[in-house]
């Protein structure tokens, strides 16, 4: 078996090239190599042209995924990342599918896991509708002089005059920080996200992995989540939050549960998750309580019961087929809320096949959903929320044209927060301090800077949407909701067009 | 003590009458002629007492937190469904998935059950989860569980083996105690025979 090493070497996509004529080591300049956690960069002795023996930054050809942490760090500027693709000969075997299989069958074997969302070269619908503006014959609106309107709220709605009204969301933006566990992200992550929504008006999701007794003054602002694992769920946990979720699936990883390995399983973990330190924490693929709508039904009513009835119960679930029946039976077991995530949508850690081709994209999920709420009466019984694959404000406006209320974020806040996408937040060594916990690199998060790097965030978005919103000649979010009217497509055949309800361009 | 009358009463103003009875200050309340309102107890964090009469609902004890419910008859699917601490007793049976995800308190049944007993129960410091079940139990009883304590009495000495096929599948922390006899084949993945030893025998006692 040894013989065949050599033929399984992986040689790293990526690796750093240090300019040697900028760089610092002269003066003792380690940096880059403390700031690479993932052990790619050491210091090696080499001596110079004067005789001295000095340590230069080298290197390892072993770990580098391109998260582009010594580069930014580096005050002189002198490194850069080289792409080296394994496998360039061949045109249909691009290097990704051929490493994989060397990994597979050298030391690594098993499934193979990533963080993040899927990076496939599915079409990216957002890029193909386009916003209509105003042109002479009806007036555009200057944000600047005029008030625009992007608060929603989420929740139950009167189907008819004097029903009565369930318990509501107030978003001052349409955008809310999506499910990010303590253990994905860690405590800073998360009292960031907990600050920023409170200072603007919105709310944040603690995932599945339980609430910190010290952030829960930020609960008006909270959305807690009931997982299969239940972790950290309690009657306190319930109440301390504005709203609580039930998490049926999530885009990067529909029909899967997840794993947190004991080793991982420290004392904060333990006391959020309410397990045992080194056990190991299991989120079984269903909730073994729910196995149909009515069992759903079941379980939201729990809840409310709980919460005597003060606050909307969300149910979230993943972008699959026959989204819009599943969205249909959730409205109908008492959702307040049914958030759905496209299968862009990222986490900590997912088999990559999953990730890759599970699931549909958000564009069609969300309108798919929303046109069967509209033909069956009861779009107004629940608020949809969008998520997996927004990238921008724009896709935020256009998701809401799409029949979303409102949209979960996710990769934004890591990418806000510095994350430099390469996809190894599971390994627990995040060169950015966002998916770890290790002593050293979580403080690489200040979380006053983190706040308001989130706050910008949220503002510039929601500026840019007033714009966008100004030049259509709308005021307020809501004639946007589902106004499939003021989106056109380019470059989609009939069934897309059909699906999104929308009009080619040019129609 | 307080009477409810729940004939023909629907469970959301039936638990809306008991939290309002508790918030006034009424510590024990029996409820008569109960017919499967859901979610009695649900939520409750107070010492109160409730005393079912008849056969309650799903999730009876949901996310309950500190409170206690008697039941004299049986109960349905659910019971004690991720619940915090307190005391459920059932005089009777009881249906699927008791104890599920609980994380403390205990929940005594004294007759049978249906399949997935202590499903995903789990401890946490000094929270010990107890599912005492005085009858039989079927499929998968403890799957995924990982913590607390789940026992098995048979005391009805029905012949045969008094818990079903996969028992403990994912089992990855907690006991389950059986009087009576496993073949092999009936543990699921990650479960395994161990001895008594002093401290469960004194558990046990």
């Amino acid at each position: 078996m040894n013989g065949m090493e050599n033929n399984w070497k992986t040689i790293p996509a990526f690796h750093p090239e240090f300019d040697i004529e900028r760089c610092d080591y002269k003066n003792g300049c380690s940096i880059c190599s403390k700031e690479c956690s993932f052990g790619e960069i050491s210091m090696h002795p080499v001596k110079d042209d004067d005789g001295e023996v000095r340590y230069r930054p080298r290197a390892n050809l072993t770990a580098c995924n391109s998260c582009q942490r010594c580069v930014k760090m580096c005050p002189e500027g002198a490194i850069h990342i080289e792409f080296q693709p394994m496998h360039t000969s061949h045109g249909y075997w691009t290097s990704d599918y051929a490493s994989n299989i060397w990994r597979q069958a050298g030391d690594e074997g098993g499934v193979l896991l990533v963080g993040n969302g899927a990076t496939g070269p599915q079409k990216r619908y957002f890029d193909h509708i386009m916003f209509d503006a105003c042109q002479v014959t009806n007036p555009s609106i200057d944000p600047l002089r005029e008030p625009m309107e992007i608060r929603r709220y989420l929740g139950r709605k009167p189907a008819q005059y004097g029903e009565e009204i369930g318990p509501q969301l107030k978003l001052d933006v349409p955008i809310m920080f999506g499910a990010m566990s303590f253990g994905a992200v860690n405590k800073r992550v998360q009292e960031a996200e907990a600050r920023a929504t409170k200072d603007v008006g919105t709310y944040w999701n603690t995932g599945e992995g339980g609430f910190f007794k010290d952030l829960r003054i930020y609960g008006e602002n909270t959305i807690v989540q009931v997982a299969s694992g239940r972790f950290g769920v309690s009657e306190d946990y319930l109440k301390s939050a504005a709203a609580v979720e039930i998490k049926i699936g999530q885009g990067a990883k529909p029909g899967i549960g997840g794993h947190l390995p004991g080793e991982k399983v420290l004392k904060a973990i333990s006391e959020t998750r309410m397990i045992p330190e080194g056990s190991d924490a299991l989120s079984p693929a269903p909730h073994h309580d729910i196995y149909s709508i009515e069992d759903l039904r079941q379980l939201i009513y729990a809840i409310k019961e709980a919460m005597e009835y003060k606050v909307p119960v969300s149910v979230k679930i993943a972008a699959v087929h026959n989204v819009a029946p599943i969205v249909s039976g959730v409205a109908r077991a008492g959702a307040d809320i049914i958030a759905i995530d496209g299968f862009r949508g990222g986490t900590g850690a997912t088999p990559l096949q999953i990730r890759q081709s599970t699931g549909i994209p958000i564009e069609l999920a969300i309108s798919a959903a929303d046109t069967r709420l509209r033909e069956e009466g009861i779009r107004d019984t629940v608020s949809l929320v969008a998520s997996g694959g927004i990238m921008c404000s724009s896709d935020v406006l256009k998701a809401i044209c799409l029949g979303a209320d409102a949209v979960y974020i996710g990769t934004p806040v890591l990418v806000a927060l510095g994350c430099g996408l390469c996809q190894r937040c599971f390994s627990g060594k995040c060169a950015y301090g966002i998916t770890t916990n290790k002593p050293g690199l979580a403080e690489r998060i200040d979380v006053e800077q983190a706040t308001q790097a989130l706050k910008n965030l949220l503002h510039a978005w929601g500026e840019e949407m007033k714009e966008l919103m100004g030049s259509m000649g709308i005021s307020a979010i809501e004639a946007l909701r589902s106004n499939r009217d003021r989106l056109r497509g380019v470059g989609l055949n009939e069934e897309e067009l059909r699906i999104l309800e929308i009009k080619h361009a040019g129609a | 003590m307080l009477t409810i009358d729940t004939k023909g009463l629907y469970y959301k103003s039936l638990n809306r009458h008991i939290r309002g009875y508790l918030a006034k200050g009424e510590n024990r309340i029996l409820l008569k002629n109960i017919l499967g309102q859901r979610y009695i107890g649900g939520g409750l964090n107070s010492d109160a007492l409730l005393e079912v009469y008849g056969t309650p609902g799903q999730d009876l004890g949901a996310f309950m937190n500190g409170s206690r419910v008697t039941v004299f008859g049986n109960a349905q699917d659910g019971v004690g469904n991720t619940m915090n601490a307190g005391k459920i007793v059932i005089h009777g049976k009881a249906g699927e998935i008791p104890g599920h995800s609980m994380r403390g308190g205990k929940v005594f049944i004294k007759g049978d059950v249906e399949y997935r007993a202590g499903i995903h129960m789990k401890e946490y410091l000094d929270q010990v989860p107890w599912l005492i079940i005085g009858g039989t139990t079927k499929d998968y009883c403890g799957e995924y569980m990982a913590g607390g304590k789940l026992v098995v009495l048979n005391l009805n000495n029905v012949a045969g083996s008094p818990v079903g096929q996969d028992i403990g599948t994912g089992i990855h922390g907690g006991i389950i105690y059986v009087r009576g006899h496993i073949e092999p084949h009936q543990l699921g993945i990650g479960a395994s025979f161990s001895d008594i030893d002093d401290a469960d025998s004194a558990f046990l006692s």
